[in-house]
């Protein structure tokens, strides 16, 4: 009891964030606990993974089976299922990622299990884990008591906490019989198809106009057009805008989109998605312009303007224009 | 290919301030506008396409007040042919298997070879209602779906990875599918669609109706118990511009260009 588990995630042969930063936040937890921090890897031939997270917690259990050259949410349910009844966990992570909200709820479903989902920090009150998640896109914080005996179920949100940089534990690698036996029928992985490539890398651009819903029409994007030619910067924005076709799937920006990393990212009624977030941490400076003073994206923004965007625009523009010449 | 959509009435807080009511477990929502989950949006134009190019039947689910009624209303008229609305005071919505099961519980008792959902509420945000819809039902599902090929007894699900991959996946029908936003084109309600859906169908169904009690999905068969509510501390080391609007464009692109920041 009080041991803290963590469900390895990779694709593609490489190992994602996600892992080591669940792994960082899990040995806090446990330690918290009283118990121990067990990474569950499931893959074929992931040797070098096994070797890798075992760095980072006690105990490494790890399915290594050709049924699992693909993720297939259905047959990692199966393993996770059996994994759980034996080992009795109290506390266990997936991450709040694509694979781990095709996969978390319906195990909760299987086994009954206490679930809260997009966690973002883990509290205790009376020596019992309380996950905190949050509501509106972000506004509204809440906190969440289990009931009833654990092993306990939560996924938890990528880059809410910062990985370890170094190894810091030595876990013992131990490898376990996969309990499926024969390969499903009604779910089947087919293919991987990578995103298109446009005409613009936004991952290259030195400066950013980023444009939001906030924009409203696709007519106003003219505005947008005129303030990048004025810095001469290129034109990307939220998953809004690319849904409404305002730009580009390209140039999306965001966990479904592009990591940029520009010297300026300047952010027009975007009101600042956790998925957004992640994004644009490795901008330089970023310039936030909205009228909501609520909006998260003046969490990370280093200049503020809390304004009309069609107000402010044309104006920024036309002094841009005069300063430079 | 008879097919159901969930769809949930929730309100837009973008540019709304959020006060966390007497309460301390919900917020004051009287001076919210309210519409269509943006996915669940998605959701009903992609079921409309399947039924236009298949033939088949779509039926609009909903978990939620009469206040949800337009937003279903608006439902039918773009194509659903029918409706039904559960509202229980008895059920814990707070927690997202709670809901599953609510809403498993009233499509099972039907035929069906799909059901849709959004993959993620702009309010709650748990993005885990559709999966676990499909664990309660006992069907495949595909989450997170930016492209459907529908094909005989089974489809194809493009499901939209992290950095735009995508992941193609064939499941088995009847199977839960969650639709990601951009998946198609909403489109808007035609007048004579909005006339004809008034004379369609809605039922509103209890706990009872759809086979269900209390002890299966109130408060006390919940195993997650909301605690509080309260307005996270926003950490901003932003700069704020101050002035009218011009002298704010002014300020900020004298910084830009002085400081070195282009
Ligand atoms: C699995 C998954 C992956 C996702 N991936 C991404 C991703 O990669 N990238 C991404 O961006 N999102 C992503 N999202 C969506 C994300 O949750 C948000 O829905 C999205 O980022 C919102 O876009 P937005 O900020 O443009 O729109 P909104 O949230 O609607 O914000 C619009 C903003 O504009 C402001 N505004 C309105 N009018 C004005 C005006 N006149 N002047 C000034 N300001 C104004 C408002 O105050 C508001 O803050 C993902 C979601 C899911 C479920
Ligand atoms: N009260 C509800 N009524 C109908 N459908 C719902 C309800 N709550 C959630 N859903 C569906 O489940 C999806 C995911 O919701 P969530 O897990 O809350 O993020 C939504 O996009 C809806 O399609």
């Amino acid at each position: 009891m009080g041991d803290v588990f963590v469900l390895a995630e990779h694709r593609q042969g490489e190992l994602r964030d996600i892992t080591l930063e669940m792994l960082t936040k899990a040995s806090g937890i446990a330690e918290e606990l009283g118990g121990e921090t067990v990474a569950v890897l499931i893959g074929s031939g992931v040797d070098s993974f096994a070797e890798k997270i075992a760095g980072y917690s006690d105990k490494v259990l790890y399915v290594d089976d050709p049924l699992f050259s693909d993720y297939n949410s259905e047959k990692y349910q199966k393993v996770l299922a059996e994994l759980i009844k034996q080992q009795n966990p109290e506390l266990f992570m997936i991450g709040h990622t694509t694979q781990g909200v095709d996969l978390a709820p319906a195990l909760a479903v299987e086994l009954n299990m206490p679930f809260v989902t997009d966690v973002i920090d883990v509290e205790f009150v009376d020596g019992k884990p309380q996950p905190v998640r949050q509501y509106y896109q972000g506004k509204v914080n809440a906190n969440f008591a289990f009931k009833g005996e654990p092993p306990y179920l939560i996924t938890f949100r990528e880059a809410t906490v910062e990985a370890a940089e170094e190894p810091f534990k030595e876990g013992a690698v131990e490898k376990v019989e996969s309990p499926l036996k024969e390969d499903i029928e009604y779910r089947r992985f087919v293919e991987y198809l990578e995103a298109e490539v446009g005409d613009v890398d936004i991952t290259q651009s030195e400066v950013l106009i980023a444009v939001g819903r906030g924009v409203r029409e696709e007519k106003n994007m003219a505005l947008i057009e005129e303030l990048a030619e004025a810095v001469k910067g290129d034109v990307c924005g939220s998953r809004a805008a690319t849904d409404a076709g305002w730009i580009p799937a390209d140039r999306q920006v965001g966990t479904s989109g592009k990591t940029v990393s520009p010297k300026l990212y300047i952010a027009v009624g975007i009101s600042g998605a956790f998925q957004h977030l992640a994004g644009i941490k490795g901008a330089n400076t970023i310039v936030a312009i909205n009228r909501d003073p609520d909006a998260p994206i003046f969490t990370v923004a280093d200049f503020a303007i809390i304004d009309d965007l069609f107000k402010v625009l044309p104006k920024m523009t036309e002094k841009l224009k005069e300063l430079q010449g | 290919m008879k097919i159901f959509v969930c769809v949930k009435r929730v309100p837009d807080t973008s540019e709304a301030e959020v006060k966390v009511d007497s309460s301390g477990k919900d917020v004051d929502s009287s001076r919210f506008s309210f519409d269509i989950n943006d996915a669940d949006n998605y959701a009903v134009e992609e079921a409309v396409l399947i039924k236009e190019a298949k033939g088949g039947t779509v039926q609009v689910v909903c978990m939620g007040p009469a206040d949800s009624d337009v937003m279903i209303r608006m439902a039918l008229a773009k194509g659903g042919d029918s409706a039904m609305r559960i509202e229980d005071p008895r059920i814990n919505d707070t927690d997202p298997l709670k809901v599953a099961k609510v809403l498993a519980s009233a499509i099972k008792k039907q035929e069906y070879d799909l059901v849709l959902t959004g993959c993620m509420t702009n309010d709650d945000g748990s993005t885990a209602v559709g999966v676990a819809l499909a664990e309660e039902l006992g069907v495949p599902h595909a989450a997170m779906v930016k492209k459907l090929e529908v094909e005989d007894g089974k489809i194809k699900a493009h499901r939209e990875l992290e950095g735009g991959l995508l992941e193609v996946v064939e499941i088995t029908l009847p199977a839960v599918v969650t639709i990601q936003t951009g998946i198609n084109e909403p489109r808007y309600a035609p007048i004579r669609g909005i006339r004809a859906a008034q004379k369609k169908e809605l039922k509103v169904l209890k706990l009872e109706d759809i086979g269900l009690a209390e002890d299966e999905v109130g408060p006390e068969s919940s195993l997650i118990e909301l605690q509080k509510f309260y307005i996270p501390e926003v950490e901003s080391t932003a700069e704020v511009i101050e002035g009218d609007p011009e002298e704010k464009a002014e300020i900020m692109a004298t910084k830009l260009v002085k400081g070195g920041l282009l």
